[in-house]
C-alpha cells in the first residue's frame, strides 16, 4: 500500500507492506533511527513520537493509521541547531544514561508539558508510567522535566496567558 | 591534579547525540545486501528432538538458509564456554556440560535455540520458522532451585548423576561451629533471593558480516566487552583466528550484566555470515529477551548468626543453593561463589564465617551476573540476619551495627572469607545516613501514619562490595580462565589533540566524560581536546570490558599508567627543547618548565616536536607520542555504604510505598559526582524493584516462563519510586592511582535489604516476622492475614 504523511515538517511518501508499523516506517524507510523499539507489547515507551501533536507509541500504530498525519520524532524537535528546552534540561540534569529510552522520554515529556505546563512531581511520575527507564531510577528525569517546565514558563507565554493577551 | 576538572559535575559529552536521536545502536546500523535472522526457540522446558524437517521453511519465499545444531556440529562448531572453573569440595572440577549454540539432541529450557532461519526480510524469516517441523518428545522438567536435587528431579544433563554442578565452600567450618557452640543467641533465617530478568531497555542485537576479499569477519553486537566476546567466540566456539575477527560494540542501551556474556546468537550469526555470503542482522524481540537473556540471582539460603550477650557477632553459617539454569553462561559459576560468599563479612568483624554453596542445573534460562552479581545476594543475607538479630535481642538496628563494625583504625582488615579491605569508615556513613533520613523524627512520623491507618517502617542496610575486578593472579587461583586487567592507550596527535582508547565499555556510565576528565586533568589540556574511543577490537588494543563496577578503578588506572608514560617521554623531549636536564623539568597543568625559571614549553609544542622531530633527541627516544598501558590491580576495591529506607504500608491493600530512601556511599575519590549520583539512582531503582516488584516465575509443572512480558514482569516505573536522598563520604582507595572504588552496582546491592527490613519493621506490630521478596501487595496482605489468624488462634 501507498502512504503519505508529513514527518518533521517534510512530506514523505512510500510503498509499504500493510503490516508495517509506524516505528518500522520511521526507522527503516526514513532512516530516522532516533526512535527506538524496546518491547513488543507497547509498554516501554521508547518508540514514543508525536502524531498530530499527541504522544503515541509508534510501535502500536500501523503506518496506514498515520496516513495524512503530521508526525514529529526526536530528530524534529530542536530548532536552529540548538536543543529543545526539554532536551537541554535532560542534559543539564543528567536525565539520561544509556540514551536508549531517552527519545521516547523526551517526546513524552514535551507532550506532558504541553498539557500541563507546571506539573507536580507526582503528576510527572504518573504521566511517565508508560515509559520505562532502567538506568536513571527516574530521579533525574523528573528533575529535568521540572526544570524544563520552569524554563519554558519563563521563555514562552503559557496557554492561559496567551488567551488573556488575545482577550 | 587540576581542581577545575576532577570532582566536578561536568555535563556529559555523549548526551547531545543521544538527545538528538543520533546514537548509533546496533539496530540502527545498515549494511548493503543485509539479510535477517530469526531464531526458532524451544517451546518446551525439556524435550528430546527426534527430528527436524526444514524443507518447507527452506522453500518459503525469501528464505536463504536454515541451520540447525546438526549443521553446526558437522562444521565442528564448538560449545559456548564458561569462563570460571569452580572446584568442588571433593576436589573434582565442576560439572561442565556442553552448550551448543543450536540445540543438539535435546532442548533444556523454554527459549533454547533450535534453528536459525535467514531470509531477505525479518517477517519472511519469522514466517518460515513456523514451517520448521520439530518432532519433540516432551520430557518432565525441574525449574525450582530448591527442587533441583530432589531424588525424583528430572536430570538436565543425562551424563551426570544428578543436577549438582558443584558443592563449594569457603571459611573455617570447625572454628565457625565452635563459635556457634559458645553463642548466647542464634538468629536463623530461611531466605529466597528472587530470580530477576535484567531488562536493559535496548534488546540484544547483532549484525555479522564476512568479507571474502580480506577473509575477515565483523560482528556488531550489544556487548559490555567486545574483546572478551571475540576471544571466546574465536578460541572456543568457531575456531577462527582472532586477528581475522573484528567485534564492535557501538552505543549500547544498558547492560546491567546481561550483555557481558557470549551468547549463541553472536556465534551463529558470525558462522552463518560466511555460509550465506551476505550480512545477517538479528534483534531480539522483548519476548525473546525475557526467554533468553541470562537471568540473575535465584538463591535459596539458610543463614545463621551467632551472637554473645552484648550482641557481638561470633560466627555466621550460610548454606545456599544457587540456580545456574540449564547451561553454564560465561561467568555463571563464580557469581554465587567467589562474588557472593567472600562478601559475607559485610562491614562487620565477625570472626568466623563458613559458607557452602551448591550450584544446580534446572530447566531454565542460564543464570549469570546481574547488577551486583553475588554481592546483592550476600548483603541481603547479612543485613536481614543482622536486623533480625537486633529485633530478637532488643537492640536498635543502628546499635547492633555499630557494635560490630570494623573500626576505621583496623584497616587494612582481613576477613575470614578471603578478602582484605583497604579502607573504610562505616560509622561515618551511618551517621550521615541517619542524619539525612531524620531517624530522630521517625517515631513521630510513625505515629502520624498510624492516625491515618497506615503502617510506617524504617529499615537499614550497610553493605560492602568488592569490585574493580580483579587482581588476575587471585582470580586465576580461584578458577578464572581469563585475566582481569584493563588496557588503555593515549595518543597525542601532532596538533596536541588527544585520542584515548580504553578497553572499558560505556553503555550508560558516561565514560566519554569521566575518562576525558581524567585525561584532561593529567595532561592539562582542555576537555574538548580529548576524545574517548571504546568498543571496537580493531581500534582499542585490548579490553576486559565493563562489569563489576570496574571501569574507573581498573580502566581509569590503566589510562593513568599510559598518561604517566606520555609525561615521562614528554619530559625527555621538553628537556631537549629547553636545553635542560630532564631532572630539572617539572610538569604542571599542561606546561613543562625548567624548575625555578620561566623557560617552558606546552604539551602541545612537545607533541608537535615528537611528530616533526627536526630538533629532537633521536638517539635517545623514538618520534611520536603514543603510549599503551595494561593495569592489573593489586587488590579489589571496597565501596561501602549505609542505606536507610522508610516505607508506609496500607494494611487494607498490602501496598508498600517508599516514603523516603537515603543512601550514603563511600566510593573513594569521585571524578564526576553528577554521574556517580546517577549510577546510585539507577542501582537503587533496581534494588527497590527486586524488593517490591520484580520476580521471574517459571511454572513448576510445565516449565513455561510465566513472567515473559512487561504485562507480567513488573518493572519499576516512575510512580513506583521516590526521589532519593544521596550523599557520599569517601575514603580514598589506597592501591589505585585515582583513589577510586567504583559505584555502578552499589544501589542494587544495598537497597533490597533496606527495603525489606523497613517492610518488616512496619509489619512487626501485626506479628509478621518474615517475608520473601518481592513484597508485592498480594504477599504483604497475605502475611498480614496469616498473622491475624495466628494471633486469633
Amino acid at each position: 500500500m501507498k502512504v503519505s504523511m508529513t514527518v518533521n515538517g517534510r512530506p514523505v511518501e512510500a510503498e509499504v507492506d500493510p503490516r508495517t508499523t509506524l516505528v518500522e516506517f520511521l526507522r527503516k524507510h526514513l532512516n530516522l533511527t532516533g526512535t527506538h523499539v524496546g518491547c513488543d507489547t507497547g509498554q516501554c515507551g521508547a518508540c514514543t513520537v508525536h502524531l498530530n501533536d499527541r504522544a503515541v507509541k509508534s510501535c502500536s500504530v500501523l503506518v496506514g493509521q498515520a496516513q495524512g498525519a503530521a508526525v514529529t520524532t526526536i530528530e524534529g524537535i530542536a530548532e536552529d541547531g540548538g536543543l529543545h528546552p526539554v532536551q537541554a534540561a535532560f542534559r543539564e540534569h543528567h536525565g539520561l544514561q544509556c540514551g536508549f529510552c531517552t527519545p521516547g522520554m523526551v517526546m513524552m515529556a514535551i507532550d506532558l508539558l504541553r498539557n500541563d505546563p507546571a506539573p507536580s512531581e507526582a503528576t510527572i511520575r504518573q504521566q511517565l508510567q508508560g515509559n520505562l527507564c532502567r538506568c536513571t531510577g527516574y530521579h533525574n528525569i523528573v528533575k529535568a522535566i521540572q526544570a524544563a517546565a520552569a524554563t519554558m514558563a519563563a521563555t514562552e507565554p503559557a496557554p492561559t496567558q496567551m488567551k488573556e493577551q488575545l482577550a | 591534579m587540576n581542581a577545575t576538572v576532577i570532582g566536578k559535575p561536568i555535563k556529559r559529552r555523549e548526551d547531545e547525540r543521544f538527545l538528538r536521536g543520533q546514537g548509533r545502536y546496533v539496530d540502527d546500523l545498515r549494511f548493503p545486501g543485509e539479510t535477517h535472522a530469526y531464531f526458532l526457540r524451544s517451546p518446551h522446558a525439556h524435550a528430546r528432538i527426534r527430528s527436524i524437517d526444514t524443507s518447507a521453511a527452506l522453500a518459503a519465499p525469501g528464505v536463504l538458509a536454515v541451520f540447525t545444531g546438526e549443521d553446526l556440529k558437522a562444521d565442528n562448531v564448538g560449545s559456548l564456554p564458561c569462563g570460571w572453573l569452580i572446584t568442588d569440595v571433593n576436589g573434582e572440577p565442576m560439572k561442565e556440560p556442553p552448550h551448543p549454540p543450536l540445540a543438539q539432541g535435546k532442548v533444556r529450557y523454554v527459549g533454547d535455540h533450535v534453528a536459525v532461519v535467514i531470509a531477505e526480510s525479518y517477517l519472511q524469516a519469522k514466517d518460515a520458522a513456523e514451517l520448521i517441523e520439530v518432532d519433540y518428545e516432551e520430557l518432565p522438567a525441574v525449574t525450582e532451585t530448591a527442587r533441583a536435587l530432589a531424588p525424583d528431579a528430572p536430570k538436565v544433563h543425562d551424563e551426570f548423576a544428578d543436577n549438582c554442578c558443584y558443592v563449594w565452600e569457603i571459611g573455617d567450618k570447625a572454628a565457625t561451629d565452635t563459635a556457634f557452640e559458645r553463642a548466647k543467641h542464634i538468629t536463623r533465617l530461611e531466605l529466597v533471593n528472587n530470580r530477576l530478568i535484567p531488562n536493559a531497555i535496548e534488546p540484544r542485537a547483532a549484525i555479522a558480516l564476512y568479507s571474502p576479499g580480506e577473509d575477515r569477519y565483523t560482528l556488531y553486537t550489544t556487548s559490555q566487552n567486545p574483546h572478551v566476546i571475540r576471544l571466546l567466540m574465536c578460541a572456543f566456539v568457531l575456531g577462527l583466528p582472532e586477528h581475522k575477527v573484528r567485534v564492535v560494540a557501538p552505543d549500547v542501551g544498558g547492560g546491567f550484566g546481561s550483555k557481558i556474556f557470549h551468547y549463541a546468537e553472536e556465534a551463529v550469526l558470525t558462522w552463518a555470515s560466511r555460509k550465506v555470503g551476505r550480512p545477517i542482522r538479528w534483534t531480539a524481540e522483548r519476548s525473546e529477551a525475557f526467554l533468553s537473556d541470562a537471568h540473575g540471582r535465584d538463591h535459596v539460603t539458610t543463614a545463621e548468626l551467632a551472637l554473645d550477650e552484648q550482641g557481638q557477632f561470633l560466627g555466621m553459617r550460610v548454606r545456599t543453593t544457587a540456580n545456574l539454569g540449564a547451561y553454564l553462561s560465561t561467568f555463571s559459576t563464580c557469581v554465587p561463589t567467589i562474588l557472593y560468599a567472600t562478601l559475607l563479612a559485610g562491614q562487620y568483624k565477625t570472626p568466623h564465617i563458613h559458607c557452602q554453596v551448591t550450584g544446580v542445573f534446572t530447566h531454565t534460562a542460564p543464570v549469570d551476573a546481574y547488577r551486583g552479581a553475588g554481592r546483592p545476594e550476600a548483603t541481603y543475607v547479612v543485613e536481614r540476619l543482622v536486623e533480625q538479630a537486633a529485633r530478637e535481642l532488643g537492640l536498635s538496628p543502628s546499635e547492633i551495627r555499630r557494635r560490630n563494625f570494623i573500626p576505621k583504625e583496623a584497616f587494612p582488615y582481613s576477613t575470614p572469607v578471603g578478602l582484605t579491605y583497604d579502607t573504610g569508615d562505616y560509622e561515618a556513613t551511618l551517621n550521615r545516613a541517619e542524619e539525612l533520613a531524620d531517624v530522630a523524627g521517625f517515631a513521630q512520623r510513625r505515629q502520624e501514619a498510624a492516625k491515618r491507618g497506615k503502617l510506617r517502617g524504617l529499615g537499614y542496610a550497610t553493605y560492602i562490595e568488592a569490585c574493580g575486578l580483579a587482581p588476575s593472579q587471585i582470580a586465576g587461583s580461584l578458577g578464572a580462565r581469563a585475566g582481569l586487567y584493563e588496557s588503555g592507550e593515549v595518543r597525542l596527535h601532532p596538533t596536541g589533540k588527544v585520542t584515548v582508547f580504553t578497553g572499558s565499555h560505556s553503555h550508560g556510565q558516561g565514560h566519554e566524560t569521566t575518562f576525558a576528565q581524567v585525561v584532561a586533568d593529567r595532561l592539562g589540556v582542555p576537555i574538548e581536546d580529548v576524545e574517548i574511543v571504546h568498543g571496537d577490537t580493531d581500534r582499542v588494543p585490548f579490553g576486559m570490558g565493563t562489569y563489576g563496577s570496574r571501569s574507573i578503578a581498573v580502566g581509569g588506572a590503566a589510562l593513568m599508567k599510559a598518561l604517566d608514560k606520555i609525561i615521562d617521554k614528554s619530559k625527555k623531549i621538553a628537556a631537549h627543547m629547553l636545553e635542560a636536564a630532564e631532572a630539572d623539568i617539572e610538569f604542571d597543568n599542561g606546561v613543562f618548565r625548567v624548575v625555578g625559571t620561566d623557560r617552558q614549553v606546552t604539551i602541545g609544542e612537545v607533541a608537535f616536536a615528537a611528530y616533526v622531530p627536526h630538533n629532537y633527541p633521536l638517539e635517545e627516544i623514538e618520534p611520536g607520542l603514543n603510549e599503551t598501558a595494561f593495569y592489573d590491580p593489586s587488590n579489589f576495591t571496597y565501596p561501602a555504604g549505609s542505606y536507610i529506607c522508610e516505607v508506609e504500608i496500607d494494611p487494607e491493600t498490602g501496598k508498600v510505598e517508599i516514603a523516603s530512601f537515603t543512601a550514603v556511599d563511600d566510593f573513594g575519590n569521585v571524578i564526576n559526582p553528577m554521574i556517580v549520583e546517577g549510577q546510585v539512582h539507577g542501582g537503587l531503582a533496581q534494588g527497590i524493584g527486586q524488593a517490591l516488584l520484580e520476580n521471574c516465575v517459571y511454572d513448576p509443572d510445565s516449565g513455561q516462563l510465566v513472567t515473559g512480558s512487561y504485562m507480567d514482569y513488573t518493572m519499576p516505573r516512575a510512580d513506583d519510586l521516590p526521589s532519593f536522598q544521596i550523599d557520599m563520604h569517601g575514603t580514598p582507595c589506597t592501591h589505585n592511582p585515582l583513589g577510586v572504588k567504583g559505584c555502578g552496582a552499589a544501589g542494587a546491592i544495598g537497597a533490597p535489604a533496606a527495603v525489606m527490613n523497613a517492610v518488616l519493621d512496619a509489619l512487626r506490630p501485626l506479628g509478621v516476622t518474615h517475608l520473601d521478596m518481592p513484597a508485592t501487595p498480594h504477599r504483604v496482605w497475605q502475611a498480614i492475614q496469616q498473622a491475624k489468624q495466628q494471633q486469633a488462634a
